[in-house]
C-alpha cells in the first residue's frame, strides 16, 4: 500500500534522483565516492549501478573543479547534480559557486541557463568539529543568483529535490546530517514541492516559530510541550531560505503577534537577522515584542560531545526561548 | 642499514607508539568511547616515522584528517592526545579540536587538518618563516595521494618552488582517498610524476621501509636547510584499517587479498625482524619495547577518562585572542 510507504530522508533524496534521471538523460551526478560507494552519507547509492559510470561520476578531491564542472556542464546544455559532500567544502570551491555560478546569467544578459544543483551535507550535532559540522546558509543566501533549499523530513526532501533539478537556476540543496536516518512517509510517485513556499507545519495562535532544517523537528517537539501548558505555536518551515517565503511568515506574524526565529547556525548575521528585519519592516504595528532570534554562539563548533551540546540550540532551549517570548505583551 | 643502532632504535620506538596508540584509539571507538571521526595511521607508520626522526623539535610539519601518527611520531604526548580524543579540558587543544584538529605548536606540529590539501598551503608558510628568519628549520608537508588532487597542493608546490623554500612535500600514497581508488581520480600511478612540473626533485620510495623513508628524508632536509630549495618524496604505503574507524560499514571497495598482501608488508614487523636478524635488536628487547608502550597508553587512557570534560563557558573562549569587540 503506497500510501504507508516510509522513506528515510537520505533515502528520499536518493529516489528524486532516480525518477528525474529515469525521466531525463540529461541529468548526470558527480562527486567524490558517489559513485561505487554510493556516498559518504550514502545519498548516492545505487545510482550508479543503475545509470552507469558515465552519468554517476566518481571525481577526485577537486571542489573547485566539481562546480567548474557542473557549471561548464549546465550551460552547455546538461543537468547536473554535483555533491560537495560535506556543507564546509563549500569554502573550497567559493569562486566557482559566488563568482560563476551564481553570477553568469546576469554577467551575459541573460544568455546564459544554469540547470545545477549543488547537494551538500550541512549542520552539526555529530562532534566532527570545525571544519565538518558548520551551517554555512546564510552565507549562500546572502548571494543574488543562488537559490538554497533546506528540507526538515524525507517528505520535503523529496519534492524539494525534485523541485531542485527541474530549476533552471543554480541550487543548493542542504542536506541536515543527523536527519538522514529519519524516516516518514513518502508517496513513491514523483512530486514536486515549489521553491519559495513555507510551510506551515503546526497552526497556532499564541506565537509564531520560524525554523528550518533539523531545528524545525526540536521546534515540534518544543511546540507539543507547550501545548500541554495550552500555548499554541505556529511552526513555519521556509523549508527555501533563498527565495524566502516572506509572505507567509508575514501573515502568521500579523496574526499571533509574536514571532521566535530558530536556526543552529551562529546567531550573529544568520538567517534569523533577514527574518527578523523583515518582519520589523512589514508587521511592526501587530507586534507584542520584537522578534526574537535562537542561534549558536559566536564561535566555530567545538568537537568535545560536552561543548557542542551547550552549542547547539535544541528542544529544551526553542522551548524556554518561546515561554520567555509569550510571556511579554 | 648504514644507520646507527640508536637511530634503528629511534625509528622503530617512533613506529611502536604510533601503532599503540593507534590500536588503542581504534578499540576505544569500537567500543562508543570517542566521539566523532577517527582517521587511523596504522599500516603507515613507516612514514612518520621515518620523516620525523629526520627533523628537529623546532621543525615544522602539516598533517592531515589523518594526523595522530604525525604528532605521535614528532613527540605528540600521549596523554594530551588522548584527552583531546575524548573531548576532555586536559587534551592537546582542550577538547575543541579532537581527533581531526589535533596539534601541538610546541613541537612544531602545525595541526591534522579537517580539510584535504589545506596543510600544504600552511607548510609553505612556515617554509617561508623559517627562511626569512634564517635559522635554518625546515618544513614538512604530509598529504595524500588524494590530496594532490586539490588546487591547494598544486598552489602551494608551484609557490614553495618559485620562492624557493625549505620545504619537504611528503606524500603518502596509500592508493585510496576515503573509498575511492586513485586509478579512479587520476591519471598517473606515481605522484612524484608531478613534482617535475613545479621545478623540483621527486622520489619515490617503499612507505613501508622506515629507513627507506628516514635516508630520503635526510637527503630532502640537507638540501632544504642548505637552500636547495624543495623536495617531494612519494612513500607508496597502505592503511590498514577503514577510511574511518577499523571496520568498514559500508560497501566493499578494497579486495581482501590486497589488504591481506600490505600486512604482510607491515612497516614495524618486518624492521623487527631485520634489526634481529642484523644483531641490533632482540626479541626480548621488542616485547619489552612494545610492553613498555603499551603501558603508557594504558596510563593515558586512564588519564583521559578521569579528566574533566570541558565547561560550557569555554565555548566562547579562545574564538579570538581576546574577546574585545567580538559578537557574542
Ligand atoms: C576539501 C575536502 N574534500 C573532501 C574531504 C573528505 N575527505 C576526507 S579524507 C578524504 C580522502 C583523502 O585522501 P588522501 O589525501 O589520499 O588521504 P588518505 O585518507 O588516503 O590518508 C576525503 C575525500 C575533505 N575532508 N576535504
Ligand atoms: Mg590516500
Amino acid at each position: 500500500m503506497s500510501e504507508v510507504r516510509k522513506l528515510t530522508y537520505g533515502g528520499a533524496f536518493n529516489e528524486a534522483v532516480r525518477q528525474a534521471m529515469e525521466a531525463d538523460e540529461n541529468i548526470f551526478c558527480a562527486g567524490e565516492d558517489i559513485g561505487a560507494f554510493g556516498g559518504v552519507f550514502g545519498t548516492y547509492l545505487g545510482l550508479q549501478a543503475k545509470f552507469g559510470a558515465h552519468r554517476v561520476v566518481d571525481t577526485p578531491i577537486s571542489e573547485q573543479a566539481i562546480v567548474g564542472l557542473g557549471i561548464g556542464a549546465a550551460v552547455t546544455g546538461l543537468r547536473p547534480i554535483v555533491d560537495l559532500m560535506f556543507m564546509d567544502f563549500i569554502c573550497v570551491a567559493f569562486d566557482q559557486i559566488v563568482n560563476q555560478a551564481a553570477k553568469l546569467k546576469y554577467m551575459f544578459g541573460g544568455e546564459a541557463t544554469m540547470p545545477l544543483t549543488i547537494t551538500t551535507g550541512g549542520g552539526a550535532g555529530l562532534s566532527a568539529a570545525a571544519q565538518h559540522s558548520q551551517s554555512l546558509e546564510a552565507i549562500l543566501c546572502h548571494i543574488p543568483g543562488l537559490k538554497v533549499v533546506y528540507p526538515s523530513n524525507p517528505y520535503d526532501m523529496k519534492g524539494l529535490m525534485t523541485a531542485c533539478i527541474r530549476e533552471n537556476n543554480p541550487t543548493i540543496m542542504v542536506k541536515h546530517k543527523r536527519l538522514l536516518g529519519m524516516s516518514a512517509h513518502v508517496p513513491e510517485e514523483n512530486y514536486e514541492i515549489p521553491l519559495g513556499k513555507a510551510n506551515i507545519m503546526r497552526a497556532g495562535t499564541d506565537v509564531t516559530v520560524i525554523a528550518y532544517g533539523r531545528m524545525a523537528n526540536e521546534t515540534l517537539v518544543a511546540a507539543e510541550k507547550l501545548a500541554a501548558d495550552g500555548i499554541e505555536c505556529e511552526v513555519i518551515d521556509p523549508r527555501t531560505l533563498q527565495p524566502l517565503d516572506t509572505d507567509s511568515i508575514v501573515e502568521s506574524a500579523r496574526k499571533t503577534h509574536k514571532v521566535l526565529v530558530v536556526h543552529e547556525a551562529v546567531k550573529f548575521g544568520g538567517l534569523g537577522a533577514e527574518i527578523a528585519s523583515q518582519i520589523h519592516e512589514l508587521a511592526f504595528d501587530y507586534l507584542d515584542a520584537p522578534v526574537a532570534r535562537i542561534g549558536a554562539p559566536f564561535s566555530p563548533v567545538p568537537f568535545s560531545p560536552a561543548l557542542e551540546q551547550h552549542y547547539l540550540p535544541d528542544a529544551a532551549s526553542i522551548e524556554a526561548g518561546i515561554r520567555n517570548l509569550v510571556q511579554r505583551s | 642499514m648504514d644507520l646507527s643502532p640508536p637511530v634503528q632504535f629511534d625509528l622503530h620506538r617512533r613506529m611502536v607508539r604510533i601503532r599503540v596508540f593507534e590500536e588503542a584509539a581504534g578499540r576505544l571507538a569500537e567500543a562508543n568511547k570517542l566521539p566523532g571521526f577517527l582517521h587511523l595511521y596504522v599500516g603507515e607508520e613507516a612514514v612518520a616515522a621515518g620523516v620525523c626522526a629526520a627533523l628537529n623539535d623546532d621543525d615544522h610539519i602539516t598533517s592531515t584528517h589523518r594526523g595522530h601518527g604525525h604528532l605521535v611520531a614528532k613527540g605528540g604526548d600521549f596523554n594530551r592526545m588522548m584527552a583531546e580524543l575524548m573531548g576532555k579540558s586536559t587534551g592537546m587543544c582542550k577538547g575543541k579540536g579532537g581527533s581531526m584538529h589535533i596539534s601541538d605548536l610546541s613541537l612544531g606540529m602545525l595541526g591534522a587538518n579537517g580539510i584535504v590539501g589545506a596543510g600544504s598551503p600552511i607548510a609553505v608558510g612556515a617554509a617561508f618563516a623559517n627562511k626569512y628568519r634564517g635559522r635554518g628549520q625546515v618544513a614538512v608537508a604530509f598529504f595524500g595521494d588524494g590530496a594532490t588532487n586539490i588546487g591547494a597542493f598544486h598552489e602551494a608546490a608551484n609557490m614553495a618552488c618559485a620562492l624557493h623554500l625549505p620545504i619537504v612535500f611528503a606524500c603518502e600514497n596509500n592508493e585510496y582517498g576515503e573509498f575511492t581508488p586513485r586509478s579512479a581520480t587520476m591519471a598517473i600511478t606515481d605522484i612524484v610524476d608531478r613534482a617535475a612540473g613545479y621545478g623540483m626533485p621527486g622520489v619515490i620510495i617503499d612507505g613501508m621501509d622506515v629507513v627507506a623513508v628516514h635516508e630520503a628524508t635526510l637527503e630532502a632536509v640537507a638540501r632544504a636547510r642548505a637552500g636547495g630549495g624543495p623536495s617531494l618524496i612519494e612513500a607508496k604505503t597502505y592503511r590498514f584499517y577503514n577510511h574511518h574507524g577499523i571496520q568498514n560499514l559500508g560497501l566493499k571497495y578494497r579486495p581482501d587479498d590486497e589488504v591481506a598482501q600490505w600486512k604482510e608488508r607491515d612497516p614495524i614487523f618486518t624492521f623487527e625482524d631485520r634489526m634481529i636478524e642484523n644483531g641490533t635488536m632482540t626479541r626480548d628487547r621488542v616485547d619489552e619495547i612494545w610492553a613498555g608502550l603499551r603501558g603508557e597508553i594504558e596510563v593515558a587512557i586512564k588519564f583521559a577518562e578521569d579528566s574533566p570534560l570541558p565547561t560550557p563557558d569555554q565555548i566562547l573562549v579562545d574564538v579570538y585572542t581576546s574577546m574585545t569587540g567580538a559578537a557574542q
